[in-house]
């Protein structure tokens, strides 16, 4: 159809016979609208009030919803039980995408069969202002520049710019300094763990006897008196240690000399790669996963990194037990927990 | 009985022999079928019977004495609860070899799976099957077992138990429809992957508060439907990708569609 158009304007251009390939016309002519098609509801009265009665038809769908809606918010209550609170949301749920699909699809229907769509074209008009009214302007702000008496009296106009540059700092200065919270990254250094912390259950507390601790079995754990102090979950987050029996045989490599007790090792749960908890331990690979990255570490060889993005191995608790058979640390770990950051071993 | 002969050409006829038919066939069963063991006393006749049928069926990999070889571990030990966690559910015998035993419809009826259990927790004391009591979900404290599946299951189970990826082709298995009997098992014994809660670890109290917590879940999402419940990410994938995607084509194709 543009084909045979263009063909069309072409030889209108040029004289018939010199029509070629690199011979187009300087500029095409606007071809204008394509012809407006007369729908069926144009045309069949019968047609124009069927259309008209489905769209009053989606309409009364939205009517019934809200209706519906509000007989349901009385009536359907959540209860106490976890079936109840479902019917109810569901119930309200459905009816509010009847009263919002019911006004959508009505006037999408109406807009599409019944209001005119015959193309028109509406011309911008020029956005420059007329010129008498732009040289009233200027006149009106150098009136007001000559009383103000900015340009004679230069001590105003420096005192003016000065405040209004340096306001943006009330804003900026506290939003700055609060982001980040802590900058003291020397907190990152050192855990709760000191030389003779028992090591506890998460999340009761409750000391752990190296008896206890069965092979195969894996312990979650965090320092004794750990709810005592101050700021006890920003602690945790950094002290949580995995702790898992092996048998002694299958005890590859450990990070220190006597870190380990008869096969027991701890070691912070902290991923080195970007800090997820690492904690999906496999009993019989010995493997610890990260669920985040799929860092896995070997816990029978001192927790090295054998796939994944990690970087380094999880920092191992030096551990022993005490007189009463309880195992407690022999240390703070050894380096910093977790991911890396500047100034890490400085 | 004319008029039901009458009728044996009627269009329904058909139907409504068929549901005859299964009726029939599911009371049969319901009458036929072996009915759930009770914890019994183990009697020398069943351990005994069970020798019988570990040998018959399990000493091929684990030893006539089930001392183990290869990779079958020995089970001289390991307790008539880890026998009933791994032939009640199906795991053992394993079908084939894999990455992880997965559960399957069990080979073996109640019966002959106490007789097992009887047998190998004779070899050597280990961990006995719970009492009922110990597993009932409605004595234990959802609260306190939420906060110990949080700390101790959910890294790999997933946050109501829903399960989840572990490495090289081994997942931890969702707990949906796993019983009460068969998660206190688990726990205790440690199966494959899974490492053990003894009872200094998790007590007896707090493993059924686990199971308290994981019965709650079967009462569904609040929310309708939970897409599998698998975390964050599955959700907004399906909000971004499919939601948004049917918004987008939705709005082209009213664009597009002429009245």
């Amino acid at each position: 159809m543009s084909e045979s158009r263009a063909s069309h304007e072409v030889t209108r251009h040029e004289p018939a016979g010199a029509v070629g390939p690199s011979e187009l016309p300087e500029r095409f002519e606007n071809p204008g609208l394509p012809p407006h098609r007369p729908r069926l509801t144009d045309e069949d009265p019968a047609a124009a009030r069927r259309a008209t009665l489905q769209v009053a038809a989606l309409f009364g769908l939205s009517v019934l919803g809200t209706i519906g809606l509000i007989v349901a918010y009385v009536l359907v209550r959540p209860g106490d039980t976890v079936a109840s609170v479902r019917t109810s949301t569901m119930v309200l749920g459905g009816a509010l995408f009847l009263v919002l699909f019911g006004i959508g699809a009505a006037a999408i229907h109406w807009a599409k069969t019944l209001m005119s769509d015959r193309d028109v074209v509406e011309e911008r008009h020029p956005q420059k202002s007329p010129p008498e009214v732009r040289e009233g302007a200027v006149a009106v702000l150098e009136e007001g520049a000559e009383d103000s008496g900015i340009a004679r009296r230069g001590v105003l106009k420096g005192a003016m710019i000065s405040a209004l540059a340096l306001f943006p700092l009330s804003l900026a200065v506290p939003l700055v300094g609060e982001v980040g919270g802590d900058w003291n990254v020397g907190a990152f250094r050192h855990t709760m763990w000191r030389k003779g912390v028992r090591l506890t259950k998460d999340p009761s507390g409750e000391p752990i006897k190296a008896s206890d601790v069965t092979v195969g079995s894996a312990f979650h754990v965090i320092p004794e008196g750990l709810r005592d102090s101050e700021r006890w979950i920003e602690e945790k987050a950094k002290a949580v240690v995995l702790m898992v029996r092996l048998d002694p045989k299958d005890l590859k490599s450990e990070q220190g000399e006597g870190w380990s007790y008869e096969g027991i090792v701890a070691y912070s749960k902290i991923c080195t790669h970007v800090g997820c908890p690492v904690a999906l331990y496999e009993q019989q690979t010995h493997h610890l996963l990260c669920p985040c990255h799929q860092s896995t570490f070997d816990v029978a060889d001192g927790a090295r990194v054998v796939f994944g993005p990690a970087s380094r191995p999880l920092p191992q608790l030096p551990i022993t037990v005490d007189d009463e058979g309880y195992l407690v640390a022999q240390s703070d770990f050894h380096e910093p927990i977790g991911p890396s950051f500047w100034e890490r071993l400085k | 009985m004319k008029a039901i002969a009458d009728r044996r050409h009627h269009r329904m006829a058909p139907v409504v022999l068929l549901m005859l038919a299964l009726f029939v066939t599911g009371a049969v069963y319901a009458a036929l079928s072996p009915s759930p063991a009770e914890a019994a006393a183990v009697s020398e006749d069943d351990v005994a019977a069970g020798q019988a049928l570990f040998r018959a069926n399990c000493a091929t990999c684990h030893g006539t004495d089930a001392e183990g070889r290869g990779n079958a571990p020995s089970l001289v030990g390991v307790g008539a609860a880890a026998v009933d966690f791994q032939v009640s559910t199906g795991r053992m015998p394993m079908q084939a070899t894999g990455p992880q035993a997965p559960s399957k419809p069990p080979v073996f009826d109640a019966e002959e799976v106490r007789r097992l259990a009887a047998y190998v927790a004779s070899l050597a004391p280990g961990p006995a099957v719970p009492t009922d009591e110990q597993v009932d979900p409605a004595l234990g404290d959802p609260a306190n077992g939420m906060a110990l599946f949080r700390t101790n299951c959910a890294m790999c189970h997933g946050a109501i138990g829903k399960g989840g990826a572990l490495t090289q082709g081994k997942y931890a298995p969702s707990l949906a429809s796993t019983s009460p009997r068969n998660v206190y098992q688990a726990m205790l014994t440690g199966p494959g992957s899974m490492p053990v809660f003894n009872d200094a670890n998790l007590t007896p109290e707090d493993k059924r508060d686990v199971i308290a917590f994981l019965d709650q879940q079967h009462q569904g999402s609040p929310g309708g439907t939970d897409l599998g419940a698998v975390g964050p990410v599955v959700e907004g994938l399906w909000v971004w990708i499919v939601g948004m995607g049917a918004l987008i084509g939705a709005a082209v194709w009213i664009g597009a569609k002429s009245a």
